[in-house]
């Protein structure tokens, strides 16, 4: 019970597939200028990623590894095709202001790179946890950066205005930068300098050590 | 057309203001070397991907596409990403091995690449974004070709960065993947600098 907890929390922080692994950002970045876009995109992908990783675990044995890419990718793209349909059906609106990026799930490097690395071996109830527990973790990096950035871009959070507007007659001047895309590259690198400052194993190897003594940090 | 070329490579940038093929990009830009072969590798298979695309989705995918074989009610519209990612890792596969026969240097080269590139958002964006423009031939063309030079320029340019940064004095945890993201951030705000320029 502990173990198959684990496999949910761990990707959270520790095994953040965002901030460790770099997975996934191709699509995740340009629909966080909004909280409810960036929710949307998350359940989606939650839903997508839980129920490939349950199919492809239940017929793991009967896919011949040449071609199990190939068999993964027909599975995703049907899955994320019906996601995308059952949007524009009931969500019209929300569809259109996603654009390309709910079919851009399928190539989302997440969804295969779970399905590719555990759901291929392992039996489908843990291979749906870690599903749920890596979307889940992609989930939180698009709500964080989505939440600063329409806070301070627009002032508002799921479309209600928090801080008054200066248009409007309160005191807030909007940063119109943190709408741009600039502003999400530079907040999610500071995501991570925060994640790996408050995680020192996750920092990447020197790949050059200086030949200077390393600085002396003043206690 | 020239001004779609131009904001193609600039303004629109498939890395840079959709963040399109991050993964690859952020990957494979540590050094300049390997950047410039994933973007030449890059270039080639979105100037032929899309305009291929452009013709499947015009003769087979869209509502009342089938009218020249007797089916004027059918819409597949629904099958385009299925499709499209079908073309895509085809087209790649047929690349390598046309290149492995005809131009085992070039293979050499750019061999290791393509395979990255049969799964990419640049690519597949392309293609989407090419069908919900309603883009015609010759657009979607320049459209490939310059998003194509775009990405491989965004890659080309955060590999260079990267290279000179590993000699630099950066916070132990923001080396690597954080200080990639903020380069990635001011080379972003370079390039939508160049938003309105016109060259005629």
């Amino acid at each position: 019970m502990l173990k198959s907890l684990h496999t949910v929390t761990d990707p959270l922080l520790d095994k953040n597939p965002v901030t460790v692994h770099i997975l996934g950002i191709c699509s995740a970045l340009a629909v966080t200028t909004s909280v409810s876009t960036a929710l949307t995109l998350s359940l989606a992908l939650i839903v997508v990623l839980t129920i490939a990783a349950g199919i492809i675990s239940l017929i793991r044995h009967h896919i011949p590894s040449s071609i199990r890419i190939i068999v993964q990718i027909t599975i995703i793209a049907s899955l994320v095709i019906v996601a995308d349909q059952i949007l524009q059906a009931f969500a019209y609106a929300m569809s259109q202001r996603l654009s390309v990026f709910v079919s851009l799930i399928a190539t989302n490097c997440i969804v295969l790179g779970r399905t590719e690395a555990f759901a291929l071996n392992n039996r489908p109830l843990p291979a749906m946890l870690d599903a749920l527990g890596n979307g889940a973790g992609y989930a939180i990096v698009l709500l964080v950066v989505a939440f600063i950035r329409e806070l301070l871009g627009a002032g508002t959070l799921m479309g209600f205005g928090i801080l008054p507007l200066v248009a409007e007659g309160g005191w807030y001047q909007p940063m119109r930068l943190m709408l741009l895309a600039p502003s999400a590259f530079i907040i999610l690198g500071l995501l991570v300098w925060a994640v790996r400052s408050a995680r020192p194993a996750q920092q990447e190897p020197r790949e050059f050590t200086p030949y200077a003594p390393e600085r002396q940090v003043q206690p | 057309m020239i001004e779609l070329f131009q904001r193609a490579i600039f303004e629109e940038n498939l890395a840079l203001a959709f963040f399109l093929g991050m993964c690859t990009y952020l990957a494979v830009s540590k050094r300049l070397d390997t950047a410039l072969g994933v973007g030449i590798a890059l270039i080639v298979v979105q100037a032929i991907s899309v305009p291929l695309n452009h013709v499947l989705h015009a003769y087979l995918l869209k509502a009342g596409a089938l009218a020249w074989l007797g089916l004027p009610d059918v819409d597949l519209g629904f099958m385009r990403l299925i499709t499209f990612i079908g073309i895509v890792a085809a087209l790649v596969q047929v690349l390598e091995m046309l290149l492995d026969r005809f131009l085992p240097g070039l293979y050499r080269a750019l061999g290791i690449y393509l395979p990255l590139l049969a799964i990419n958002c640049a690519i597949i964006g392309g293609s989407l974004f090419m069908v919900e423009r309603q883009y015609d031939l010759a657009e979607s063309a320049v459209y490939g070709l310059g998003t194509g030079i775009g990405w491989a320029l965004a890659i080309v340019t955060l590999a260079a960065i990267r290279e000179r940064l590993r000699y630099a004095d950066v916070p132990r945890g923001l080396e690597g993947l954080g200080m990639a993201f903020i380069v990635t951030g001011l080379i972003a705000m370079g390039f939508s600098a160049f938003a309105g320029v016109r060259v005629l």
